[in-house]
């Protein structure tokens, strides 16, 4: 029985790898479209340049594990959509005053989250998060490297955020066990703790 | 005062014209990916390296898969014939433009469809599908052929677009465990996410022009 589960889990994961490969396309170089991986590449990366960006990717993740169903499927789901939104403002000049202090107070509030275990209704969570995608949008959905595909690099940017959402889900696994919570709980106040020193940079 | 009255007109329909030219617009500059295996399997590495395209494929399978076997054999059917019935009518328009704010939407919106898990009847995928086929066929066909593609080059993309198809639709449709299927909208947040940031790109010379 226990074999069959585990056949089980490891015919999903082949799955879901087939899938995750599936969805991203052409990271191959074409020497006819010129720029593609170079543009695939450099948004994937772009999101992990930041520290403030990848800890509050990280917290999200993290908050929708401390969560559980269905809050850790709804957070990662909506943040990258809202995020682009966010993007899409930026990109069309809409202005959106305190950009930096967004982000930096959003690392706090969602690592704070996490050291409280703070259980708000699904739909303030998604809230909360929504709200600060847009900062994060805004401040890093825009900076296109020349000669780049935007198409390309936009889906690298997305895919990224998604990735390092994964990873604090990955880490709030841990959550489930006594000495893991804990770790969970010191991760949200580290969180917290770099977001102040980015709020303070920001505003100094 | 009448001279002032009309530069807003004018304006407003100077801006009118830019969004339609945007419509339009990105004359075809596409060129056909030499494979060095013949023309056929050109057309399949053409889909292969045309991100809109593969994105499109995957989200109309993703949605497919999500609304069971039925809906992804209707999809089956209906995106590669809508696919090869549009590049037909598109070689018939070598200079028309790459139309990248009309595929963007199509990949876009199927994508948000996949991440609301839209309960939709397999009528309705297959007329998305239909859809969304006809506009990204219409585009290959258009940009391809002066590329130097012919009639199998098409067809090699139209099987690129079956084999994609059959492949992600058939995995999305087995699925069962709850985290899996979640995993699929979570792919479906992230097409619609770069379609979104897309849709900025293609916007954003019009406002700042």
């Amino acid at each position: 029985m226990k074999s069959k589960v585990i056949a089980s889990n490891c015919s999903a994961l082949r799955r879901a790898a087939s899938l995750a490969l599936a969805v991203v396309p052409a990271v191959a170089l074409a020497h006819e479209e010129t720029g593609q991986a170079a543009g695939f590449l450099a948004g994937l990366v772009h999101p992990v340049s930041g520290l403030d960006h990848v800890l509050a990717m990280i917290a999200v993740g993290l908050w929708g594990a401390v969560l559980g169903l269905p809050a850790i499927w709804v957070l990662p789901v909506a943040f990258p959509l809202v995020m682009a939104v966010g993007g899409l403002m930026g990109l069309l000049g809409v202005p959106l005053p305190g950009v930096e202090v967004g982000i930096a107070v959003s690392a706090i509030v969602l690592g704070v989250m996490v050291l409280a275990e703070v259980r708000p209704p699904l739909w303030l969570a998604a809230a909360i998060v929504a709200f600060f995608a847009i900062f994060h949008g805004h401040a890093h959905g825009r900076e296109l490297p020349e000669g780049t595909s935007a198409l390309l690099y936009s889906l690298g940017f997305v895919v990224a955020t998604g990735l390092l959402h994964a990873v604090g889900i990955a880490l709030g696994v841990a959550h489930r066990w006594a000495l893991g919570r804990q770790a969970v709980r010191v991760a949200g106040g580290g969180v917290a703790a770099a977001g102040c020193f980015f709020l303070w940079r920001a505003i100094a | 005062m009448a001279g002032n009255r009309l530069k807003p007109n004018r304006a407003v329909a100077l801006h009118v014209a830019g969004a339609l030219l945007a419509l339009a617009a990105a004359p075809a500059h596409a060129h056909l990916v030499e494979t060095g295996f013949g023309a056929f399997y050109d057309g399949l590495a053409h889909v292969a390296m045309t991100p809109a395209d593969l994105l499109v494929v995957v989200a109309i399978a993703l949605l497919a898969g999500q609304r069971g076997t039925q809906a992804a054999r209707w999809a089956l059917l209906a995106l590669p014939a809508a696919w090869l019935l549009g590049a037909t009518i598109g070689t018939r328009f070598p200079s028309a433009a790459a139309l990248p704010l009309l595929t963007t939407l199509t990949f876009a919106a199927v994508g948000a469809l996949v991440v609301f898990d839209a309960k939709l009847r397999a009528t309705s995928v297959a007329l998305l599908a239909a859809a969304a086929g006809l506009v990204h066929g219409f585009v290959n066909g258009a940009t391809m052929l002066p590329g130097g593609a012919g009639t199998l080059a098409l067809a090699g993309a139209v099987a690129a677009v079956f084999c994609l198809l059959v492949i992600v639709a058939a995995e999305v449709t087995t699925l069962r465990a709850g985290w899996t299927r979640i995993a699929v909208r979570v792919a479906g947040s992230w097409i619609a996410a770069a379609g979104v940031l897309m849709l900025g790109w293609l916007a954003r010379p019009l406002l700042t022009a």
